[in-house]
C-alpha cells in the first residue's frame, strides 16, 4: 500500500475519532489523533493474519492498546478495516453501545485485550507474546503505551520481562507527545530519557516520526528484523495532531468538542484530506 | 446427610502442599496448563509443579501486578494459567490487576495464593492476609474457593481447571489435619457440605475452620448441644438453599473464618440470610485488627480461632 494511500485512510480515521467523541460527549481526543498513523500502519500494511471476519484467528498479529483511553482510534481503525459498521461509531459511550469509553475484548469484534487501566496493557501483551514463544507460533505482538503511561511501575515490571525473555515478537511502541492530562510530562514528572531506560531494560530501541509514514515503515521494518530482543519504538507525536484547536494542546486529552468546534475541526480534516 | 470425616488429627497437610501436588496432577494429564509465581515458588509450592514441567512454570519475579497481566494475556491465547503468590500481594497489590484485567475481561485465569490468615505465624502483620477473600469476593465475575483440608484442596485445584474463568484459589502455610476421607469426598462447585447434622444451631465453617469447628461441635455435643456444622469452600458463588434451609432449621447460626469478620464468610452468610429469613449469626473470625507474630497454634489460640475459641464462645452466646 502506498503512502497516499496510509494518509488517506488516517485521515478517515482521524474523522471517524473526532465523528465519535463529539456524539459520545465526552473521551480523549488528543491521544487519539496523535496515534491515529500508527494504528493506520499496523492494521493496514504492518499486522498478518487480520480477518474482520474471523477477529480470532489464534494464528494472527495481536495489538493491545495500553493506552486504553485512546479507545476512539481504536474503533475508529477497525471501523474503516470492516470489523464493524462505521455507523457504529456515533454509539461510543452510550449505553447499549459495544463501543465502551475503554475497549471490550468480549463486545467489540477486533480488540484484542480490554485496557483502559493504565499500565496493564502492555503486561497482556508481553503474556501473548510469551504464549507465542511457548507454543513456537510466528505471530507478534504489538502494543501501544502513551508517554505518560509510561510513568506508572507496571510498565517497567513488564519490560523487565519482556527483556529477560528475549520476546522478539514483542513491540512496545511509545506515542510520544509530550504532554498528559495535568500538562507536559517533562514538567508533572519526567519519564525522560525514554530512550535510554528501554535499552537498559535489555529492548531494541527505534525512533520514529509517528506522523511519517516512510518512518515508521523503516522503524516496523526494523523490529521485525531484530532477534533475541523485544523492540520499543519512540514514536514522537503531536497530540491531537490535524485538529488545528487540538494540536499541542493538554486541553484536548479528555475533552469532546461541542458542536461548533466539531463542524471546525472537520473542515480541517476535510481540507487535510483535498491536499492528499 | 452428613460426610464422613476424620478428627483425629493425625495426620497434617498444608493446603498449600495440595495445591502443589494438585498442579503436578494436572499437568501431566493437560498441556495447556501453566503456572506462574512471583518468586515465592518455594513457598506457595509451585516448585513442585516446577520441577516436573520447568518449561511451563513462569517465574516473573518479584512484581505481582505484572504477573497477573501475563497471566491475562497467556489466558486469551488458550492457555490455563494458575497465578501464585501469597495471598496478601495476590489480591491486595494485585488488586487492580485482578479486577481490571482478569476479571472484567472474564479471563481464564486462577488467582491460587498461598499464606492466607494469620496461621502465616512468625512473619508477621505485613504477611498475615485477613481481608483476601473479601477482595475478592466483591469483583463481579470472580469465583472465591477456600477449602479445609488437603483432599478438599486438591479436589478444588481440579475444579477449578475444569472451570471456565476468573476464580480464586485460597491456600494456607499451616499443616492442618486431613479431615476427608479421599474415597466418599466430592467436590460440588458453589454447594456446601453438610459434616455433622444438628438441630441448636448451625456452625458455618470456612478453610482450616471446618475442623476446629467439629472438634467445638463435639465438645458441645457432649453437653447436649446438637450443632450442624456446614463447610463452605465455596465463598461465592454461595450455597444460599444450603445456609438458609439450617437456618430455619435451628434459626441460630454462627460462622467461623480465619479472615477479617468484615466482608467475608460472615458477610456473605447474613447477606444470604438477611434478605430472606433472618436469624442471629454470630461472627467468630479475626476482629478489625491486625496479626503479629508467633507461632501460627498459638496465634489461633489468642484470636479465637481454634475449637477451645470456638466453643467458648458458642456457649457465650447460648
Amino acid at each position: 500500500m502506498d503512502t497516499a494511500e496510509l494518509k488517506r485512510i488516517a485521515n478517515e480515521v482521524r474523522k471517524n475519532i473526532v465523528t465519535s467523541v463529539h456524539a459520545a460527549k465526552s473521551g480523549h481526543p488528543g491521544g487519539s489523533l496523535s496515534s491515529a498513523d500508527i494504528l493506520t500502519y499496523l492494521y493496514y500494511v504492518e499486522m498478518r493474519g487480520l480477518d474482520p471476519k474471523d477477529p480470532k484467528n489464534p494464528d494472527r498479529d495481536r495489538f493491545v492498546l495500553s493506552k486504553g483511553h485512546a479507545a476512539p482510534v481504536l474503533y475508529g481503525t477497525l471501523a474503516e478495516k470492516g470489523y464493524f459498521p462505521k455507523e457504529d461509531l456515533v454509539t461510543l459511550r452510550h449505553i447499549g453501545s459495544h463501543l465502551q469509553g475503554h475497549p471490550d475484548m468480549n463486545l467489540t469484534p477486533g480488540v484484542d485485550m480490554s485496557t483502559g487501566s493504565l499500565g496493564q496493557g502492555i503486561s497482556t501483551a508481553v503474556g501473548m507474546a510469551l504464549a507465542g514463544k511457548m507454543d513456537g507460533k510466528d505471530y507478534r505482538v504489538y502494543t501501544l503505551l502513551g508517554d505518560g503511561e509510561i510513568q506508572e511501575g507496571q510498565v517497567w515490571e513488564a519490560c523487565m520481562f519482556a527483556g529477560h525473555r528475549k520476546l522478539d515478537n514483542l513491540v512496545v511502541i511509545v506515542d510520544l507527545n509530550g504532554l498528559q492530562i495535568d500538562g507536559e510530562i517533562a514538567k508533572v514528572c519526567s519519564p525522560f530519557p525514554v530512550d535510554e531506560k528501554f535499552m537498559s531494560f535489555n529492548f531494541n530501541v527505534i525512533h520514529a516520526d509517528a506522523h511519517d509514514f516512510d518512518s515508521l515503515a523503516k522503524a516496523f521494518a526494523e523490529a521485525r528484523e531484530t532477534k533475541g530482543m523485544p523492540t520499543a519504538i519512540i514514536a514522537k507525536s503531536v497530540k491531537g495532531k490535524g485538529v488545528s484547536f487540538m494540536e499541542n494542546n493538554a486541553d484536548w486529552h479528555g475533552k469532546a468538542p461541542n458542536d461548533e468546534q466539531f463542524m471546525t475541526a472537520m473542515k480541517d480534516l476535510e481540507e487535510i484530506g483535498k491536499g492528499l | 446427610m452428613a460426610v464422613k470425616y476424620d478428627l483425629s488429627g493425625e495426620k497434617k497437610i498444608a493446603t498449600r502442599e495440595s495445591y502443589g501436588n494438585a498442579l503436578v496432577e494436572l499437568g501431566q494429564e493437560h498441556e495447556d496448563l501453566v503456572v506462574l509465581d512471583a518468586d515465592l515458588a518455594g513457598a506457595t509450592k509451585t516448585g513442585t509443579f516446577k520441577k516436573a514441567f520447568p518449561d511451563r512454570h513462569i517465574d516473573c519475579g518479584i512484581a505481582e501486578a505484572n504477573m497477573m497481566g501475563i497471566a491475562a494475556g497467556l489466558a486469551t491465547c488458550g492457555k490455563v494459567p494458575f497465578a501464585s503468590s501469597f495471598a496478601m500481594f495476590a489480591t491486595g497489590r494485585a488488586f487492580e490487576q485482578v479486577r481490571n484485567t482478569i476479571a472484567h475481561g472474564e479471563l481464564n485465569v486462577k488467582v491460587a495464593a498461598s499464606h492466607a490468615g494469620i496461621s502465616v505465624g512468625e512473619d508477621g502483620a505485613t504477611h498475615q492476609c485477613c481481608e483476601d477473600i473479601a477482595l475478592m469476593r466483591v469483583i463481579p465475575n470472580m469465583v472465591v474457593i477456600n477449602p479445609c483440608d488437603d483432599v478438599e484442596a486438591q479436589a478444588a485445584v481440579k475444579a477449578a481447571y475444569e472451570y471456565v474463568g476468573p476464580m480464586y484459589l485460597r491456600f494456607g502455610r499451616l499443616a492442618v489435619p486431613v479431615l476427608n476421607d479421599p474415597e466418599t469426598y466430592r467436590f460440588e462447585l458453589g454447594k456446601g457440605i453438610v459434616m455433622r447434622d444438628g438441630s441448636d444451631l448451625t456452625i458455618i465453617a470456612t478453610g482450616l475452620e471446618v475442623y476446629e469447628s467439629l472438634v467445638a461441635a463435639e465438645k458441645l455435643a457432649a453437653e447436649g448441644i446438637n450443632a450442624e456444622v456446614i463447610n463452605i469452600h465455596t465463598i461465592k458463588p454461595i450455597d444460599k438453599e444450603l445456609i438458609r434451609s439450617s437456618a430455619a432449621k435451628t434459626g441460630k447460626v454462627v460462622t467461623v473464618e480465619e479472615h477479617s469478620v468484615i466482608g467475608g464468610l460472615y458477610s456473605a452468610v447474613c447477606e444470604t440470610l438477611a434478605e430472606k429469613n433472618p436469624v442471629r449469626v454470630l461472627a467468630i473470625g479475626v476482629q478489625d485488627e491486625f496479626g503479629h507474630s508467633g507461632p501460627a497454634k498459638d496465634l489461633l489460640k489468642e484470636f479465637g480461632l481454634d475449637s477451645e475459641g470456638i466453643y467458648k464462645k458458642i456457649k457465650e452466646i447460648l
